[in-house]
């Protein structure tokens, strides 16, 4: 986002909130969208949702600009938004459509934008963590203040380009700020099985940065977090790991029946864990937004979302010949 | 003007020109420098690369842009990856292409896709040099040509220099072309040497240069295999026989034009790599010959190369292992006629 943003939560201002609000909801009406009209059979391909996460991706792009890049995981979509990709552009991508993002030819799990510094959704778990790194020594080579966030889940934590990717973060003291998206989950399979340490954040001290973990449900918690690191990188003080505890609304992918989920875990996580309900009482609470600032944003949303949905059935599928191109710059 | 240097200055004179030329140029690996934060060298390299070839380097340019990295291929060859899409030219070293299997996610779903997957909107100007090649006694894991597992990526373009002043060429147009380059330096021609041009200038991808003509065979030699196949031709002109000898120099892009035009007037192809033959380099091009050429062929399409076995360690299997030119030579006779060539 461009406006001045605040390190901690406390010092909110209105049209941060109300910015912060907007990009939650935009999150989670553009899953809940996908999700039916996936049921319904009319997008192609393989979708992985980002619903119930959506404090972590926001909080964390609150405290970044378009020049900041952010390296992101095959449940992407809630990173796009944050970061500040066109919604139209979005969903367009996800039908397969000549005016997406990437003219149809990445699809959900590759939408990427980078003049706004969004470096692609990734289908590969483990992928971004190096490609952060890159953007992070950019910054350094060409003495920028810039910072590069990897968001990965807890399942790319078992992976070695994690530990590859924070070592040298941490050596080189890049302004790299690791974001760990903590679903309890990867793919089926449960945090407590794959995972021998008991948090990823405890990484942190193992590798001498500056590490914590938050409750990802909470976006003051998020925030707060985010900022501190935000500042750290660019005052050029190194890496951070911020472990986010959160909870996946959804499945793995869409069609999964995740039977290897609790329903009372589920339940807590849809109703008093839910990050937007959360985020609504403390805008109420601190006066920051009115039950009717918040209706308010919630209807712009749905309509913004209609309109992205109208603008992509009525889009155009890509011409032929996009077959072959763009395979490279020049051959 | 030219200047006789080997095929490992070659390489250091193009990289020092691409870094003095364009500041977002730098070189990242395992110790291409070598020896950082160790007191006594200070700002001196320890190896320059661990054949020696990027020494000095380091000297000039400062580790701010010639950045020794941890073991760690997937960590440092993925952080060249958004490197070169956020702004720098980076110039990344797999000290042996063996290494790809640590870090091809990095180079085959990373680097080669972007510029596709984000319709068009992302370029990876990354340069990747690597060390191949047979004939060092390396055995399996440090022997390998593997040039044939690019190629086959769509979104990498793949060099082959078979002489210092290709090589300097090749590298200085791989650094400053927008797609991902793959470079691959032969560790047996490093001591090699050759005139090459003085200052700054670019071979373009694409282009096969005709070492000698001939119009009773085509001989296509990838990487070092040229020299086989001119040693080859030299003993076929004894014997009568005029060979022309081709170096495609790159791979992707491939300029099949003057191969085929090559073999529509020779009538005759043998390919000589040192690769293993399976879905190979030689085949591929066996293949294109085969579609685009079959009406000129006189004869069968020979390869000459290693065989479905990896690089063996002990020396007198090695060269067995290698193509030669008493290998090319029975191949065409097996063309022509062995009574031909009986005497050879």
């Amino acid at each position: 986002m461009q406006m001045e943003t605040q390190t901690s939560a406390k010092d909110m201002t209105v049209e941060e909130a109300t910015w912060i609000y907007t990009k939650m909801q935009e999150i989670r009406q553009f899953e809940n969208a996908v999700h039916d009209i996936f049921a319904k059979g009319e997008i192609p391909g393989f979708v992985h949702l980002y619903a119930g996460e959506e404090a972590v991706a926001v909080g964390v792009c609150a405290h970044l600009t378009d020049r900041d890049s952010i390296t992101s995981t095959h449940r992407g979509h809630g990173h796009c938004i944050a970061k500040g990709c066109d919604l139209n552009g979005m969903m367009a991508e996800i039908f397969g459509r000549a005016t997406g993002l990437c003219r149809g030819k990445g699809g959900s799990m590759h939408i990427a934008d980078v003049s706004k510094g969004m470096l692609g959704a990734n289908g590969i778990v483990g992928a971004g963590l190096p490609l952060a790194i890159g953007a992070g020594l950019t910054a350094k080579v060409k003495k920028t203040k810039d910072v590069a966030v990897c968001f990965f889940g807890d399942g790319a934590s078992n992976h070695g380009t994690f530990h590859e990717a924070v070592n040298m973060a941490a050596i080189w003291k890049l302004p790299v700020i690791f974001v760990c998206e903590n679903n309890g989950f990867g793919e089926a399979s449960t945090f407590e099985y794959a995972a021998a340490a008991e948090r990823i954040s405890d990484f942190a001290h193992v590798y001498k940065i500056a590490g914590d973990t938050v409750d990802g449900k909470d976006l003051t918690a998020v925030y707060d977090a985010a900022g501190k690191a935000v500042v750290r990188a660019r005052n050029g003080e190194g890496p951070t790991i911020i472990e986010c505890l959160t909870y996946r609304d959804y499945g793995h992918f869409e069609g999964d029946t995740q039977s290897y989920k609790d329903k009372k875990q589920q339940h807590r996580a849809v109703t008093e864990d839910d990050a937007i309900l959360r985020f609504q009482d403390y805008v109420k609470k601190n006066k920051l937004l009115s039950e009717k600032e918040i209706k308010q944003v919630d209807e712009r949303v749905k309509a913004a979302i209609k309109e992205a949905i109208r603008f992509s059935e009525e889009s155009p599928f890509p011409d032929d010949k996009e077959v072959t191109t763009d395979v490279y710059v020049s051959y | 003007m030219t200047v006789k240097m080997s095929y490992s200055e070659a390489i250091n004179d193009a990289i020092r020109l691409a870094m003095r030329k364009d500041e977002n140029v730098i070189l990242i690996g395992e110790d291409v420098a070598g020896g950082a934060e160790v007191d006594h060298l200070q700002d001196q390299g320890a190896w320059g690369g661990v054949f020696g070839v990027t020494k000095g380097i380091v000297e000039e340019f400062g580790r701010d842009r010639v950045i020794d990295t941890p073991i760690a291929e997937s960590g440092y060859m993925g952080a060249a990856v958004s490197a070169a899409v956020t702004g720098l030219r980076p110039i990344s070293e797999l000290m042996f292409n063996d290494f790809i299997g640590s870090c091809l996610d990095e180079v085959m779903n990373q680097a080669a896709k972007f510029h596709y997957m984000f319709g068009g909107k992302a370029k990876v100007p990354l340069t990747i040099r690597t060390i191949d090649g047979a004939g060092f006694n390396a055995a399996a894991q440090h022997s390998q040509s593997l040039y044939a597992l690019f190629t086959h990526i769509p979104g990498l373009k793949v060099a082959i220099p078979s002489n210092p002043y290709d090589m300097k060429g090749l590298l200085l147009s791989a650094i400053f072309d927008d797609d991902p380059v793959i470079v691959f330096e032969d560790k047996t021609l490093y001591g090699t040497k050759g005139e090459v041009g003085e200052g700054f200038y670019t071979i373009p991808f694409g282009k096969a240069e005709i070492k000698r003509s001939g119009k009773d065979l085509t001989i296509v030699g990838l990487g070092k295999q040229v020299n086989t196949a001119l040693k080859a031709a030299a003993l076929l002109e004894k014997k009568g026989f005029e060979s022309e000898v081709i170096d495609p120099r790159t791979l992707s892009p491939l300029d099949e034009e003057t191969i085929i035009n090559s073999v529509k007037k020779t009538g005759r192809l043998i390919i000589v790599d040192e690769a293993y033959p399976r879905c190979s380099a030689a085949t591929d091009i066996a293949a294109i010959v085969g579609d685009k050429a079959f009406d000129y062929l006189d004869a069968p399409i020979k390869r000459v190369t290693a065989p479905h076995a990896p690089v063996p360690f002990s020396p007198p299997l090695e060269k067995l292992y290698m193509p030669s030119p008493e290998k090319i030579i029975k191949a065409f006779s097996s063309m022509v006629g062995a009574r031909v060539f009986s005497a050879v």
